[in-house]
């Protein structure tokens, strides 16, 4: 069996939010880059904890970026996964970024392709329903628990106001969010075998990049807080009421 | 060249996500001086031709039994022959779990660009442009979709349903429906609440509490407003408040009107889940939360004293007994 984990380079969830070059671009100076905490924590961990059950299982790891996008895939490395991809190109359109790990997904035939449930970066949500689409497999999205059975995943997944259970045959695309798996610190064995794992770079198809950034704007400065007397919540109620009419 | 919104429903009843994606698709169609219509999938028990009370001209139903499942390689596919059938140019999703999945599948099937989570109507005076929230909400981009064929996806709360005269047609498409490609086996609803996602008011509450013994003042205050309830990463983690309910970063990312903070400090994480509220109402009794910073009301003191009085002033001013 063969599960292909796609992580995405952020910036730390703590990053000042700045632009560049007119505001159109994002300022990295300073910023300290890491893996998207929702291909982290729960889609790598998740694939890793199938591959202790079942040592038989191979774990790809695939990004899509330029160079500096390595330390990542070597940090993944360090908490498993046994070969990596980097498709050398720089985008921000999902749809292109999509198209480029659905062409790995139908070279290599992955039994199950996790992403997380979104970046923190463009928030889009978008990666796993295109490669699924593209690829022409079930997509589960926001799933919470995944179990397998042979050929058969069980996967619990966020629905509006609650959950749903579906069951789902190989091969799928899962998006992963909190109760897939913990958070998992890179042990010193881990770390070194990093080192040596294959991280393949590979060059990308021709797609076309169907959306284009702009620019970027930082939201309005907040105005500040009106602090209210702790002796006084009529007051704030009154401002609640009648200045933000907010109820 | 119209503009086709798919709307959601859950238990016959249409989603008031639904209302608001329609009265966006509605403004967009006047904005290109094309026509809006709307598209359901499976069963419904509304009267589907008041939903032109929202501008929207025509309602495209595909009544199929397969489509009560909602798998989302079924729906794309279903979707895209509708999209071919009525010619439209621009297709509107709700940025929700079910939405989005599937707007994403759309956008691939018809090599269309994407918006994913838009904040505001697309600007189309020079191209077409949309707004959506980046960075956790911490920025905003504007994106320019450079396909024929346009998907996008808007996120709650980021317009408010506005209500017409209007009537709809109810058009009937026959369509090929295919069969799921997943089984749900169960589905659990947490019933008599409010989705923290459609909520218009969320009270929320953290560590400031002390313990899940202690969570009567908020829910008082909640049902005074009628609010969705909600809770910091810690108090989730604690298992004090169901893990549904935490709201963050990691967690679920909500923007209500109103967002009442109890006893959160305000980390940055906890922030990047409830920064596109509206506004935002602070009560802490430690004056350096970093919370009241982005705040826009706060009283600093010990909310087992103040939150009492606020709901007993709720009440007051709406005549609740």
């Amino acid at each position: 069996m063969k599960i292909l984990v796609c992580i995405n380079k952020t910036p730390d969830t703590t990053s000042k939010i700045a632009f560049k070059n007119n505001n159109t671009a994002f300022d990295d100076s300073g910023v300290q880059w890491i893996i998207n905490p929702y291909d982290e924590w729960y889609s790598l961990v998740r694939a890793i904890e199938l591959k202790e059950k079942d040592p038989s299982i191979i774990i790809h790891l695939v990004t899509v970026g330029s160079a500096d996008c390595d330390p990542i895939i070597r940090k993944a490395f360090a908490l498993g996964g046994d070969e990596g991809f980097r498709i050398n190109i720089d985008s921000t359109d999902s749809s292109f970024i999509a198209a480029q790990i659905a062409d790995l997904a139908n070279k290599n035939q992955y039994d199950i392709v996790f992403t997380g449930k979104e970046s923190i970066d463009y928030n889009s949500s978008a990666i796993g329903g295109i490669i699924a689409e593209l690829i022409d497999a079930p997509y589960i999205s926001l799933a919470t628990l995944f179990e397998l059975n042979g050929n058969t995943a069980t996967i619990t997944r966020e629905i509006e106001g609650g959950e749903e259970v579906a069951e789902v045959s190989l091969p799928l695309v899962v998006s992963c969010q909190k109760g897939m798996a913990e958070q998992r610190i890179p042990n010193m064995r881990g770390i070194m075998a990093a080192r040596t794992k294959p991280l393949n770079v590979i060059e990308p198809i021709a797609q076309e990049n169907f959306t284009s950034i702009i620019n970027f704007e930082l939201p309005p400065a907040k105005a500040g807080v009106k602090l209210v007397a702790a002796d006084n919540v009529a007051e704030l109620i009154r401002l609640l009421h009648e200045e933000a009419k907010a109820f | 060249m119209s503009v086709l919104i798919f709307i959601e429903h859950s238990e016959g009843l249409i989603k008031k996500s639904a209302h608001e994606v329609l009265t966006y698709g509605a403004k967009l169609a006047a904005q290109l001086g094309t026509t809006a219509e709307g598209l359901v999938l499976g069963t419904v028990s509304e009267n589907l031709t008041t939903l032109g009370k929202y501008g929207v001209t025509k309602i495209n139903q595909i009544n199929n039994e397969s489509l009560n499942t909602i798998d989302s390689k079924l729906y794309a596919a279903t979707i895209a022959e509708a999209v071919t059938l009525t010619g439209a140019s621009v297709i509107i999703f709700s940025h929700t779990p079910t939405g989005k999945s599937i707007a994403a599948r759309v956008s691939a099937k018809l090599k269309a660009g994407l918006v994913s989570g838009a904040a505001a109507l697309p600007d189309t005076s020079n191209g077409f442009i949309v707004r959506k929230s980046v960075f956790s909400s911490k920025a905003f981009a504007n994106i320019s979709i450079n396909t024929d064929i346009k998907v996008i996806s808007v996120n709650p709360n980021s317009i408010s349903a506005v209500i017409g005269n209007g009537e709809a047609t109810l058009n009937q498409l026959t369509i090929n429906v295919g069969s799921p490609s997943i089984k749900i086996i169960a589905v659990n609803k947490i019933t008599g609440e409010i989705p923290l996602t459609e909520a218009d008011i969320v009270v929320s509450g953290g560590r400031g509490l002390k313990g899940p013994e202690n969570w009567g003042v908020l829910l008082d205050l909640a049902k005074a407003l009628g609010a969705a309830t909600a809770c910091s990463r810690p108090v989730g983690d604690a298992h004090w408040r169901p893990h549904h309910e935490h709201v963050g970063q990691t967690g679920v990312q909500v923007a209500p009107n109103l967002y009442i903070a109890l006893g959160i400090s305000g980390a940055i994480q906890h922030l990047a889940g409830v920064n596109r509220s509206k506004i935002m109402v602070v009560i802490n009794k430690d004056p350096e939360a970093p919370f009241f910073k982005s705040a826009d009301y706060g009283i600093v003191g010990d909310l087992f004293e103040i939150v009492p009085q606020m709901t007993a002033e709720i009440k007051r001013i709406k005549g609740i007994a």
